[in-house]
């Protein structure tokens, strides 16, 4: 069922694929050597191909707010999916050993190729159960505390950190807000800044402000080709600047936000973008854990060779240079 | 009167207390918005913008700010010279140009921060006070900036640190820049901390969103004034998420201090005093 959830512009795409499932079951039923076989390969061949090339028409133009909407895919792979396709050797850990063990963040050690790193990401969860435990993907601050827990666990050991944000933001909610939300955030960004191990971030899906920025102060941050991250989601934003959220506001608002991995790449806040299969992340998991593999190879390869304290001055750098502003003096305009 | 009572349409005095307003001398009396009594002008400036009737404490711009915490005379203006621009041209229902020209005329100040150094009863202190007035004290590049480089300024110059937040968060028009700061104001109190300097933010009405999420919840010593609203998501947002009401006091100075989240809370008119004694006790 949930393989049918479609997206306005992917219709076509959908509408075809369907055709060449009720072709194969009649070609299985008949056979390949029947007096029909070949006519029905040919036919399953030709819509394949019209499949494909309405797939690169579909994603090769994609606005600002169907990215987002492709970044919020059901069956988009998340932090778990791509655990299993990258990682060897996964140990779990839990727990902040303070409040409690949050769901939405998952965290551990893992092999990845040759090398060993601790793994962080958001979980927004698949079934409705597991979605409901994630409170779909929202961490509450034990989720932020376990994540700084872990990555100072594994900067003790000189093991690099590898983390996925995939967040709509930061659970707003009044046991996030007693427990120190905010807090939690700011303490993750400010020991990030300073934790002595190579940290590589990528945004897989969802980066909705301080929820994803609270694990993504890194050496090097990517972001998925139908990723998008920025300081409010398209919706909040539509609401608060617009008065309103509905289709047309959120389509604006989405394109002033500047939220794609191509308009981040340009802002200076990426520094790579992770082309993803045609047609999204969805729809070839393991070919996009391929390239996040190989990306995060590459940058952690790079980054073991430097000695700590110029790894820290270049992350401190990354950071202070961010903003653009006019530095003159400006006559302030009269009343 | 008499004929809208017949309608069933009496007005009660609440109703009719806007129109005795406006027969007040512009300038002279205000009603203060808590408790609605009228409060002289003078008496209210006198007193910190704090009501004397109910001790409400009103929002005051960083200019005052500055003026109430700084010994007379000793406040140097620092970083003024930044300007902010439209770097990713954003336009919602307005350009973002011409809001921020609309509010820089409107309050003849260039952006919402206002830093400098200082004498708090005659200790040498970097301040930083956001401002309010100014696009709801909202964070973009030139506050960040300007908070970044007061870090590093007292850090430089082995100053504490005092940085007053008001601030309805992260700016939207300069989005994922604006969340930017957010990490790179954070990184500097990273360095601050290693270099042993002493940071007291203090938290006023209203700090919420990537200010809170940032600088603000990273003092060695959290102060916050009276209930004030203090909170990472606004109230709406989380009525809407949970799908209940709030309790009361939800989100307020008070109940932060009770959450373990603030150390002190401190009426405006003790602040100065308070800031003495910390750095006092735990200074340079």
């Amino acid at each position: 069922m949930s393989a049918y959830y479609q997206l306005d512009f992917e219709k076509p795409v959908v509408a075809l694929e369907r055709e060449i499932e009720a072709l194969e079951t009649r070609l299985k039923a008949e056979g390949e050597q029947s007096t029909n076989g070949h006519r029905l390969r040919a036919e399953i061949d030709e819509h394949r191909r019209k499949r494909d090339a309405a797939l690169r028409e579909a994603y090769g133009t994609l606005t600002a707010w169907q990215t987002v909407r492709v970044a919020r895919h059901p069956n988009r792979p998340q932090t778990r999916d791509y655990i299993a396709l990258m990682c060897r050797d996964f140990v779990e850990l839990s727990g902040d050993r303070r409040f409690g063990d949050d769901p939405a963040i998952v965290t551990g050690f893992a092999r990845i190729g040759p090398m060993k790193v601790m793994l962080v990401g958001h979980q927004k969860g698949k079934q409705t159960s597991e979605k409901v435990a994630c409170n779909f993907g929202c961490a509450h601050p034990e989720g932020y505390r376990k994540a700084l827990a872990k990555m100072q666990l594994a900067a003790k050991f000189g093991v690099p950190i590898v983390t996925l944000v995939d967040t709509p933001g930061a659970y707003p909610g009044l046991g996030a807000e007693q427990r120190g939300q905010a807090e939690a955030i700011a303490v993750n960004m400010l020991e990030m800044s300073r934790l002595r191990t190579p940290i590589v971030s990528i945004v897989i899906g969802e980066g909705g402000s301080g929820g994803a920025l609270g694990i993504a102060v890194a050496d090097s941050v990517a972001m998925l080709s139908n990723s998008w991250y920025s300081v409010i989601s398209p919706e909040g934003c539509a609401a608060i600047l617009w008065k309103e959220a509905n289709e047309q506001t959120n389509t604006a608002a989405a394109k002033a936000l500047k939220l794609t991995a191509k308009d981040n790449l340009e802002l200076g806040i990426i520094d790579e973008v992770i082309p993803e299969p045609v047609g999204g992340a969805h729809r070839d998991p393991s070919g996009t854990a391929q390239s996040l593999q190989q990306w995060v190879l590459s940058r952690l390869h790079d980054l073991r060779g430097k000695p700590l304290d110029e790894l820290l001055e270049v992350r401190y750098q990354r950071y202070r240079r961010m903003g653009v502003y006019l530095e003159q003096a400006a006559p302030v305009p009269s009343r | 009167m008499a004929k809208a009572a017949a309608d069933g349409n009496a007005r009660t005095w609440s109703d009719v207390r806007p129109q005795r307003r406006a027969s007040i001398p512009e300038g002279m009396w205000v009603r203060c918005s808590s408790c609605s009594k009228m409060v002289y002008k003078r008496h209210l400036e006198a007193n910190l913008h704090v009501c004397p009737e109910c001790s409400f404490h009103n929002r005051i711009g960083a200019a005052e700010r500055v003026k109430q915490l700084a010994d007379t005379g000793t406040f140097q203006e620092m970083f003024a010279n930044l300007t902010p621009t439209d770097p990713l041209g954003f336009k919602d229902l307005k350009g973002y140009k011409d809001r921020l020209l609309a509010e820089q005329i409107k309050t003849g100040r260039v952006d919402a921060v206002k830093a400098g150094t200082c004498f708090i009863k005659g200790r040498a202190t970097m301040l930083c006070c956001l401002d309010l007035t100014f696009m709801m004290g909202s964070m973009g590049s030139v506050v960040g900036e300007v908070v970044t480089r007061s870090i590093e300024h007292a850090t430089r110059d082995s100053l504490p640190l005092v940085i007053v937040s008001c601030s309805g968060g992260a700016r939207m028009q300069e989005a994922g820049l604006s969340l930017m700061q957010m990490a790179k104001t954070s990184a500097a109190l990273a360095r601050y901390d290693d270099a042993g300097g002493l940071f007291i933010s203090v938290l006023t009405d209203p700090t919420t969103g990537g200010v809170t999420a940032s600088f603000a919840m990273l003092g060695d010593v959290i102060l916050a004034e009276p209930d004030a609203l203090i909170g990472f998501a606004g109230p709406r947002v989380i009525a809407q998420t949970i799908r209940q009401e709030l309790p009361e006091g939800f989100q307020r100075s008070e109940f932060l201090q009770k959450s373990g989240l603030v150390d002190r809370v401190v009426p405006r008119a003790q602040l100065r005093n308070e800031l003495a004694r910390l750095i006092d006790f735990a200074g340079k």
